[in-house]
């Protein structure tokens, strides 16, 4: 019958140009014969622990917890991580593997920068040329990080296309790729687009739900009753999850970015609102119209500013083992100054969206349950963009 | 009706044929451009229904698409287009978009509806050989030509896609997105041969094609040309009035693609 790959339920394939087909074949055979090579994984870990800063903290939030008078509360530190963002892992996986497979020159796009960033960065360690794709209106959103790809080395490129964010950014990265394959791999930042690319980014992910195990058994003798993660195309959620979604005592939240509200249109959240598509090389759920036009989303958050979900959180929602949750900006705002104000940890406004789910369910949890909340990046790239929303004129 | 084939069945056995965006400027204009096409010697034509994020398309031809689904143009809309047009006109039709559009309309209503209308195929260009089976599936069982395409970077994948093509074999002449191009290096003889080798096709060869002289190069080497970016943007710069232009400018192409 049908000799689609990479399905995760009815979700996945390669919904791509017959132009690329031969280069994410290439890509597969290339991360199968990787993927369990001794040598590539002592390497990868290697890169993770000495230039990424992993393991990556996981820490008991006394205070949060005490606060909100329900379930322990442990942060999964990816903040902590080169670079600030769990965007690292993947980034430094996949150009090794580009360097393996003979690849001079990496291509990404980018919403709020960090992935962006985490590119230009490991390809300036390793030597590979560097072009980054970010949505017009994200390079002016998130200035400092487009300064800091270009002090990297890397050539950033203004999208101006369809709505001048993520997912134009993502379709002039797919469009540059197909102009030039030969010398160049394009290191794709979220769980997301054609096959491998969800599996080999959730993979090089993966290494946060295995530490938080790992950490958590050390500290307490035992699973998390819940693990929360923010959702835009769901990288870090599927990093956070995946060890985890054979243990079925340990419930799996991702939170999407509901902007102003699921009520209105202006909205991101994808698994809430939208419907099943086809779209950027996967099938899975969508915001778009009855004709099947790709909807402008928003939301505050440049990295959650995406009309399209993973297809293997689109898998995991079809079948009820993983829930998700829509967080309002404001939700996510009063979530960002509380982290700050309680545990001093500056958190992105993407991470707050997981924050912000916390403070609803730790309280009507029990005191010997536990939740671990990823807080997949810093929050210094936003602070500017929160004084903003709170009525203070400042500018990065 | 005529059939894909068909298109490949007269004069010189080359075909010529042009690429437009429905309702770019207006469904009403596109109305009037198929007429003058089909008058301009065009043997098939490629209606684009638009998408809000074509990811294969060049500035040229997203630019189209913006200006269409911003002036309300629907799927909708274009099937009732189109059975205006079969009142008047019977040039071989195929719509080219993109899977969404078709998946979320219903795959088999979609199909369905284009067949009875009087469409003879379609061609979408993030449905790769892999992938085409929910959808050729459906084409075969209302008689629609599900066209496959073919691109430089296809090497050892042309004869299994060969294989199972329908209607005619798109040959995509160059790396990237659609656009014009001053120049093709790809070795079209060479990837055509291959075609012929696994299945008796007609190969149309498409992507950069923008005057008469790679036209005429290009059928030579196969059995068509298709020139998409070079006529959208001759709709573009008329608007309303693009109608005597993309005529003259068919008229043109059809004529060296006939003459080869």
């Amino acid at each position: 019958m049908s000799n689609s790959k990479g399905r995760f339920g009815i979700h996945g394939g390669q919904y791509i140009p017959e132009t690329l087909m031969n280069a994410v074949i290439e890509l597969e055979e290339a991360y199968n014969h990787y993927k369990d090579d001794p040598e590539f994984n002592a390497e990868f870990t290697d890169l993770l622990n000495n230039y990424a800063n992993r393991p990556s903290l996981l820490y008991y939030a006394d205070n949060m917890t005490k606060d909100l008078g329900g379930a322990k509360i442990y942060l999964k530190r990816e903040d902590l991580n080169h670079t600030g963002a769990h965007k690292i892992n993947n980034a430094l996986g996949q150009c090794l593997l580009a360097k393996k497979m003979g690849k001079t020159r990496v291509i990404a796009e980018t919403g709020a920068g960090q992935h962006g960033v985490a590119t230009a960065t490991v390809a300036a360690y390793m030597g590979l040329e560097c072009e980054i794709y970010m949505g017009k209106m994200d390079t002016e959103r998130q200035a400092l990080n487009v300064y800091r790809m270009k002090l990297l080395g890397a050539k950033v490129h203004p999208v101006t296309s369809g709505t001048a964010t993520l997912k134009d950014a993502v379709s002039e990265t797919m469009r540059e790729w197909t102009n030039r394959i030969e010398d160049t791999h394009y290191v794709l930042g979220s769980c997301m687009g054609p096959h491998p690319f969800p599996t080999i980014v959730r993979d090089f992910q993966s290494v946060i739900s295995r530490e938080i195990k790992q950490q958590l058994m050390e500290k307490e003798g035992k699973l998390p009753d819940a693990v929360i993660a923010c959702v835009g195309g769901g990288s870090n959620a599927i990093g956070s999850f995946y060890h985890f979604i054979n243990d079925k005592s340990v419930k799996l939240i991702g939170c999407e970015a509901a902007g102003r509200g699921i009520d209105t249109n202006e909205t991101a959240a994808t698994v809430n609102t939208g419907s099943l598509g086809i779209f950027h090389g996967m099938k899975s759920y969508f915001c778009q119209d009855k004709y099947g036009q790709i909807a402008p989303v928003y939301s505050i958050s440049a990295g959650l500013d995406y009309p399209g979900v993973g297809p293997e959180h689109a898998y995991l929602h079809d079948i009820g083992r993983a829930e998700y949750v829509p967080i309002t900006d404001d939700e996510a705002v009063d979530a960002f100054e509380y982290l700050s104000r309680t545990e001093g940890i500056i958190p992105a406004i993407e991470s707050a969206h997981a924050v912000a789910y916390a403070m609803k369910l730790a309280p009507k949890m029990s005191k010997d349950q536990i939740i671990v909340v990823t807080v997949s990046g810093r929050g210094d790239k936003d602070v500017a963009a929160i004084a903003r929303y709170r009525g203070e004129e400042i500018y990065d | 009706m005529a059939s894909v084939a068909d298109a490949f069945k007269n004069k010189n056995g080359k075909a010529f044929i042009p690429f437009i965006t429905s309702g770019d400027p207006s469904l009403e204009v596109t109305e009037q451009l198929v007429y003058a096409m089909a008058e301009a010697g065009a043997d098939l034509i490629e209606l684009g229904i638009p998408f809000s994020d074509p990811t294969a398309e060049g500035p040229v031809i997203q630019e189209a698409n913006i200006r269409a689904l911003s002036g309300g143009v629907t799927t909708d809309k274009i099937f009732e287009m189109v059975k205006k047009i079969r009142k008047n006109c019977d040039i071989p039709m195929v719509f080219m978009t993109y899977a969404n559009v078709v998946f979320h309309y219903g795959t088999e209503k979609f199909i369905k509806t284009a067949a009875g209308i009087g469409m003879q195929g379609l061609i979408l260009p993030d449905v790769p050989y892999e992938e085409k089976e929910e959808f050729s599936s459906v084409c075969k069982k209302y008689g629609i030509d599900l066209i496959s395409l073919i691109a430089p970077t296809s090497h050892d994948r042309i004869r299994m896609i060969a294989k199972e093509a329908d209607g005619f074999v798109y040959c995509v002449s160059s790396l990237g997105v659609t656009g014009t191009r001053t120049k093709i290096t790809t070795d079209i003889g060479a990837m055509v041969g291959l075609v012929k080798e696994a299945k008796d096709i007609p190969c149309a060869v498409g992507f950069g094609i923008s005057n008469p002289q790679t036209a005429a190069d290009m059928a030579s080497k196969s059995d068509g040309a298709i020139v998409g970016s070079a006529i959208v943007k001759i709709c573009a710069k008329y608007g309303k009035d693009c109608v005597p232009e993309v005529k003259k400018f068919v008229k043109e192409m059809a004529d060296a693609v006939h003459a080869v």
